[in-house]
């Protein structure tokens, strides 16, 4: 059930890039694209009946039924890696602003035929 | 007119996607239904077992001496041991994002807030820094026993580094935090040459892994662990600093 | 739990359509840390500790602050 909604997800973050005028809004839906896509690759592992994939004192054996864990290492490095290029498309916005005066894509463009 | 032609768009994608989903076509891109995957035809068995190189037999906590990666965190002993490779490149894009910020927006005087701070949210904010530094150093050095490990302990550094720049009003982040972060990346670079000429491969684990479930087990996971804590800790805390800073004047 | 991640799922949808055709930014930014934070439930629903730890520091902490400062340096004049 949760993979119909993390596409679902996907396909709202597409619709606001496609759609939106304002700097700061297309970066918004660029996170929110990046939510679905990290929700979608997580829930492509998950065994049902499975465990957490930490040894602990009560779950101590390999040979238990966990819930696999490459899926997660990998949506790890893509959360951090997205909040990088948060940043710096953020303050690539902060310079667009001082230099064309606004942030809504029609001035922008308008601006020098 | 644009915002109809979007959201088809976007409906044609979601329907495209879910036809995939229900489909149940094994030739059509393998995608199982949700819960029933088989793990032992994933590579994932074998890192779960432990058993990469030969056959190790069971794991069991607390009694299992010198497994192939030791950690007692299955994720740890991907990020760190078997795929460290993508870490190494994960933390050049950190790298490579941050030195972008600082050259567009950095440097120059602070901004001042609006608002004038109560004393008494400053002096107990200096109570809270403190328990922040000890919990982000937690959760990065037992990144091999508990969910977490180095990157969320470097951002909850960098939490009390934000706490100690919103309260004070003409504090800045000093200059050492930048050539932490660059000795930091350099250090596990280091790391990685040492497994290379200890035991021929590059960021091999040369340490001895010891009992499963002990704090100084794991070989190198801890290690290089604490350094990727103190590199994205500095790291974002820069990044904030810049975003703090007040823009030239023409 | 059936029940439950699908009344997760329908409310993170909801808070990211609203997200995107707010009229003030400040809602946009808001409606944004909404979601990150029923996403980092929806990691724990998954059985994915690791994941949840790291996207509720990096996603409902550091983002919404970038946001915000940013917002502050833009914010002098209003926008739809």
């Amino acid at each position: 059930m949760i993979q119909y909604f993390s596409v679902m997800l996907i396909a709202v973050g597409i619709y606001g890039l496609l759609s939106q005028k304002n700097l700061v809004k297309l970066v918004v839906s660029l996170n929110i694209a990046e939510l679905g896509v990290n929700l979608f690759i997580v829930s492509l592992g998950y065994v049902a009946e499975g465990k957490i994939p930490i040894l602990s004192p009560i779950v101590n054996s390999s040979s238990m039924n966990f819930v696999d864990p490459l899926p997660q290492a990998l949506v790890l490095t893509a959360i951090v890696i997205g909040v990088a290029v948060t940043a710096l498309a953020l303050s690539l916005v902060l310079k667009v602003k001082e230099s064309y005066g606004t942030i809504e894509l029609d001035e922008i463009r308008g601006d020098n035929s | 007119m644009k915002k109809v032609v979007a959201a088809i768009i976007a409906f044609l994608f979601f329907v495209m996607f879910v036809s995939i989903l229900n489909s149940d076509s094994k030739s059509l891109m393998g995608i199982p239904k949700f819960g029933e995957v088989n793990l032992a035809e994933r590579v994932s068995s074998r890192y779960i077992s432990k058993s990469v190189s030969e056959d190790a037999g069971e794991i069991i906590y607390g009694e299992t001496n010198n497994a192939e990666s030791g950690s007692a965190n299955m994720v740890t002993s991907i990020v760190v041991n078997y795929r460290s490779f993508d870490t190494l490149g994960e933390v050049t894009v950190l790298f490579i994002a941050t030195t972008g910020v600082a050259i567009l927006i950095g440097g120059g005087k602070r901004q001042r807030l609006a608002i004038s701070v109560n004393p008494i949210l400053k002096i107990s904010a200096r109570i809270i820094v403190a328990l922040l530094l000890v919990f982000g150093v937690y959760v990065f050095t037992h990144g091999h026993l508990t969910p977490g490990g180095g990157f969320p302990g470097g951002t909850i550094i960098a939490a009390s580094t934000l706490l100690m720049l919103v309260v004070e009003d003409d504090k800045r982040v000093s200059k050492l935090l930048k050539f932490l972060e660059g000795s930091m990346g350099f250090l596990y670079v280091v790391i990685g040459i040492a497994g290379l000429i200890i035991t021929g491969s590059f960021l091999q684990n040369f340490l001895p892994t010891g009992t499963i479930g002990n704090l100084f087990s794991a070989g190198i996971a801890p290690v290089v662990y604490s350094i990727i804590g103190l590199k994205v800790g500095a790291e974002l805390s820069g990044l904030l600093d810049d975003f703090f800073a007040e823009e030239e004047e023409k | 739990m059936n029940v439950i991640s699908f009344i997760i799922g329908i409310v993170l949808v909801i808070s990211a359509i609203v997200a995107i055709e707010a009229k003030k930014l400040i809602t946009s930014v808001v409606m944004l840390s909404l979601s990150s934070l029923l996403a980092v439930v929806s990691f724990v629903l998954l059985k994915a500790p690791d994941v949840a730890i790291t996207e509720a520091s990096v996603g409902a902490g550091f983002t919404t602050a970038i946001f915000l400062l940013t917002l502050k340096r833009l914010g002098r004049g209003k926008s739809e």
